[in-house]
């Protein structure tokens, strides 16, 4: 636990987006456009200062990185206690690119109180970077529940047609789940206690606890409804479509890329490491749960007549798939979800700000009101088709590292899921070719369509990082890859730590010889060497 | 023990003969200079202060006074700061409000003294009868503040309701502890728990537990005893309603724990049980009638039995903790309460109520500082973080847990998800219902400003940081006689 920068970093970064939020508020709310620049601004500057843990991450160290620690509530126990590792650090420049990106997409789509508007994407902006940063539980779940009043404002009052239900209905069965979850925290905490005699809430205490069994069971289903919802996994999902529907581009951006990422990251950073012999009696029906995902959310995408509720029911599946990957429980497939996060982020941001474009000038989502739309907006067609390439996996673009990585790890698991998953990333290519069919290619038969203009270059400014990003993941993954081998050794060594095997019905599929033996950790062994993309893979922490 | 009271007894109970002067003083002043609003106001404030500053210094103090019907201890001393707090916020929000009516001030400001000493007495009292006495100052004050808008029909019912079925339950309340009495030979809650302790439970004193809990639980406004609420607390003048709500709800709990925890921890099992009934229905019922609403005075009538029942989890509970987590929640209930009702009281204008849930439509848009304290109190209510709502509720829940309540939490926290339903809908008639309503624009007095600033100010603030409030209520559920620090076995 050490902090090599010497300052704050990770405070700096998290309140750089509140400053410029409080300044805001001193803003006359008729000058738009000196708020629409202070909002960019910070989020710009925003990104910038968390370019050092881009930098500087010490990926050597298996240690916490870029520590604070503080008092904040002795009587509980409760810290200020925030740091990073190779994972959350990703997941916090991935959150800070794309709020700005949010923010900058903005500029004209957002005409009405725009005051509080940026107000409430930088005040969000600064929950989601608290929330990957905390180690301290109880500050992790302050700034987890922070996060909702925003982004209901941002869906309640900018969306569209049916915006209040689903800001509601975001807003309940987020806060539903993150209840519960708090249950699950504190009965942790007093478990602690009563094995320690030590009140807190620091999270490198909890991976350390061995609670009974059924304890673990408990808290781990605690857990699993609030990450769950927030994923969202199946059957928990019925919130996302709607308010992605219904979100303001940015919101829907921001949803996609960042917020769903908190619950698979709580799976990662919390329920794995804490409750490792709960998560392992667990796989067989989480998979399940993934594998309905990754299907039903691609059948449900290909009905779909409305563009940006597509998108989201592709997230559905997508995220099915990041899901299975991490209860493959090794190495190969927790950082194939890692990386398939990431990807997620970029891809699934990127369509929705590409909707947002013809929504912006067109003001509709229904597919069968576009078409022939590469003939007018041939810059827009071409990097829609790098983004739809991206979504579905193809080679030389950053999806098909996470898929790939994700299908090695299912596959000496469970065969059977392996084929499932499968089955997803040819339905996921089917429906979202055939949207890039209906809407880009053939004859422009509305003439609404004939006069569209092409991207601006605010448009493209907002594109550029992520099109960098899917070439870039797509052929070099090994910088991302390698600065999360530490993350990924702590989840494994901790999951694997008891001496139970792993439970005999996800292994009966395997017929490996190192896949069928007794701990999940020698099957890193097995996967030693190339991947066939000529990334290394991170299995130094592995049994060897 | 000394046959009479000593000059030491008088010292001790210096802040409620304070406060008893100034109530005084403020009656004679509303004769010699009743249209002098300021000055009464002033008066009102200063006596509260002084009395605060009296209950201060006897902060750390674990002294039994008065042969035994007095505490001076932690929790007598942080209930009546809190009820002295809630009183001072009262009569602050009370000043715009009685001008707006044409109400008399003097007189008004007497009465909600009167009642503040008759709640630091149920906050210290260790003796039924000087409980009850207690109690009894605090309902008379507020029988007639409830029917203080005298040409309004509504605040006549309510001032009848609440005296007629007030007098009741507290007929049952006397007749629960007669039965203590004649089964222990003593008023003494001391000498109550000595004399049951390793007794058989019998009939007599179940019968005793319930009636006293009945008794109690009408003044909490606990389901079933809750009837009379929601009607007196939309008829009584708003700041009497917010007084009513947090002032005489925190001391009613303050007797309620010296009666069950001080005097029968040897029926624990039995009032444990009986809580836990009532605190189940009390927060179901009360979130589900507040999800229908359609006047938030009313609303928050419905909410304020909900948190009652998410109180008497802490009462359930029963251990140091529990009882700790019942004052932190006390004190955050006092400035999100208060600070609701303050709004409801700004929103009475001239030539409108305001207290319909549609006239808060763009609310945000007219007076931003208005709509931004209402959205931290309702949040607050909600208990959605970064507010004090949230640190009250996480510590109330982690109570429970610790001690095995397992099925009580899951029930709180479904309602708590209820709840966040028709707090945000308040949220949604001020920030996204842009429609204006009729009515003159909302003008913040000196004195209501005041008022709210410090609710948002305790709101916010208690809950980035709750340590101060964590540490007091931790001490002075300590210094309750008879509590176990220890979890009951899980």
């Amino acid at each position: 636990m050490s902090n090599t920068a010497n300052f704050p970093l990770l405070t700096l970064i998290m309140f750089t987006p509140l400053v410029g939020a409080v300044l805001l508020l001193f803003v006359n709310k008729n000058s738009t456009n000196a708020i629409r620049w202070i909002a960019n601004g910070f989020a710009g500057l925003g990104f910038l200062v968390s370019l050092p843990l881009w930098f500087w991450l010490d990926m050597t160290t298996p240690d916490w990185q870029f520590v604070e620690r503080h008092e904040w509530i002795p009587s509980i126990g409760a810290e200020y206690l925030i740091g990073v590792d190779g994972f959350s650090s990703l997941l916090i420049l991935l959150a800070t690119l794309m709020g700005s990106i949010a923010i900058l997409s903005s500029w004209t789509a957002i005409t009405t109180r725009v005051k509080e508007y940026y107000i409430f994407l930088l005040v969000l902006q600064t929950g989601m970077i608290g929330a990957f940063v905390s180690l301290d539980f109880l500050l992790f779940f302050l700034f987890w529940e922070v996060m909702l009043v925003p982004m209901y404002f941002l869906i309640g009052i900018w969306g569209s047609a049916n915006r209040l239900y689903s800001a509601i209905k975001f807003f309940l069965f987020t806060l539903v789940g993150s209840v519960v979850m708090l249950l699950g925290i504190l009965a942790v905490y007093f478990y602690h206690h009563e094995v320690t005699g030590i009140y807190s809430f620091d999270i490198t205490r909890f991976h350390e606890l061995n609670m009974p069994f059924e304890l673990q069971w408990w808290v781990f289903l605690a857990f699993f409804l609030g990450f769950a919802v927030k994923v969202p996994m199946f059957p928990f999902h019925t919130w996302l479509p709607d308010a992605h529907t219904d979100a303001p581009t940015a919101g829907s951006v921001i949803l996609a890329a960042v917020l769903l990422k908190m619950g698979t990251y709580g799976f990662i950073r919390f329920s794995l490491p804490i409750l490792p012999e709960a998560t392992r009696a667990a796989v067989p029906w989480v998979a399940t749960l993934c594998i309905i995902g990754i299907v039903y959310g691609a059948l449900v995408a290909m009905a779909q007549r409305d563009w940006k509720r597509l998108v989201a029911y592709s997230s559905v599946s997508h995220m099915g798939m990041v899901m299975l990957g991490m209860f493959a429980l090794n190495a190969v497939g927790i950082t194939g979800s890692i990386v398939q996060q990431i990807n997620h982020g970029i891809s699934t941001g990127g369509l929705f700000l590409l909707v947002g474009v013809v929504y912006e000038r067109r003001h509709t989502r229904e597919i069968s009101e576009y078409g022939g739309l590469s003939k007018v907006m041939p810059a827009y067609a071409a990097i829609f088709l790098v983004m739809t390439m991206s979504s579905i996996g193809l080679p030389a673009l950053n999806g098909f590292i996470g898929e790939i990585l994700i299908l090695q790890g299912i596959f000496v698991v469970n065969k059977i899921w392996a084929g499932f998953a499968a089955t997803g990333i040819v339905l996921g290519a089917a429906y979202m070719l055939w949207l890039y069919q209906r809407t880009m290619f053939g004859t422009i038969d509305n003439p609404k369509n004939e006069n569209l203009p092409d991207l601006n270059l605010r448009e493209w400014a907002t594109f550029i990082p992520l099109l960098i990003l899917a070439v870039w993941i797509g052929l070099y993954p090994k910088p991302f890859i390698d600065r999360l081998d530490s993350s990924v050794v702590r989840v494994m060594t901790r999951v694997n730590s008891a001496d139970v095997p792993l439970n005999a019905g996800a292994a009966s599929g395997a017929v490996d010889e190192e896949a069928t033996s007794p701990a999940v950790s020698s099957d890193l062994l097995a996967f030693e060497g190339d991947t066939g993309d000529g990334a290394e893979l991170p299995v130094r922490g592995g049994a060897r | 023990m000394p046959a009479g009271f000593s000059a030491l007894d008088f010292y001790f109970i210096l802040p409620e003969i304070l406060l008893t002067c100034g109530a005084l003083v403020l009656l004679m002043l509303s004769v010699i200079v009743p249209k002098q609003d300021g000055v009464l106001l002033g008066v009102a404030l200063t006596t509260i202060a002084v009395t605060l500053l009296a209950v201060c210094s006897f902060a750390g103090l674990d002294e039994t006074i008065s042969r035994g019907l007095l505490a001076i201890d932690g929790f007598a001393t942080f209930f009546k700061v809190v009820v002295l707090l809630s009183a001072a916020i009262t009569v602050l929000m009370s000043a715009p409000y009685l001008r707006v009516e044409g109400l008399k001030a003097g007189e008004y400001y007497f009465l909600i003294l009167c009642a503040t000493v008759g709640m630091m007495f149920m906050s210290s009292g260790l003796e039924l009868i000087t409980l009850f006495i207690g109690l009894e100052t605090m309902a008379m004050s507020f029988y007639v503040l409830a029917g203080y808008l005298k040409p309004n029909p509504r605040s006549n019912e309510a001032a009848v309701k609440y005296f007629l079925l007030g007098a009741f339950s507290l007929g049952i309340l006397l007749y629960g502890m007669s039965l203590l009495y004649g089964a222990t030979g003593t008023t003494r809650l001391a000498g109550i728990a000595e004399a049951l302790a390793g007794q058989e439970t019998s009939a007599v004193l179940v019968l005793a537990v319930i009636m006293v809990g009945a008794g109690m639980g009408f003044k909490i406004a606990a389901v079933p005893f809750h009837m009379w609420a929601p009607d007196v607390y939309e008829g009584a003048p708003t700041p009497v309603t917010a007084f009513l709500s947090v002032g005489s709800k925190a001391a009613s709990f303050a007797m309620l724990l010296r009666i069950f925890v001080e005097g029968l921890p040897a029926l624990g099992d039995e009032w444990r049980t009986m809580f836990w009934v009532l605190a189940a229905i009390t927060m179901t019922v009360g979130n589900i009638a507040a999800l229908t609403q359609s006047n938030l005075k009313r609303m928050l009538a419905y909410s304020s039995i909900a948190h009652a029942g998410y109180l008497l989890i802490g009462v359930v509970v029963g251990t140091e903790r529990g009882v700790a987590a019942m004052l932190v929640y006390l004190g955050v209930y006092l400035f999100m309460q208060l600070g609701a009702f303050a709004i409801v009281t700004a929103m009475r204008r001239s030539d409108i109520i305001g207290d319909e849930l549609k006239d808060l439509n763009g609310l945000f848009k007219r007076s931003p500082a208005v709509g931004f304290a209402m959205l931290c109190f309702m949040l607050s209510l909600g208990g959605i973080p970064p507010t004090a709502g949230f640190m009250g509720k996480m510590w109330l829940f982690g109570a429970a847990i610790d001690a095995g309540q397992i099925w009580l939490v899951v029930i709180a926290v479904v309602n708590s998800a209820i709840s966040a339903y028709y707090y945000l809908r308040v949220v949604v008639f001020m920030w996204i219902n842009e429609d204006e309503p009729a009515g003159s624009p909302i003008t913040l007095g000196p004195a209501m400003a005041v008022a709210l600033g410090i609710a948002v100010l305790g709101t916010l603030a208690l809950g980035v940081y709750p340590q101060a409030l964590f540490s007091e209520a931790q001490s002075a559920a300590a210094t309750l006689d008879g509590i176990s620090s220890a979890v009951s076995p899980r």
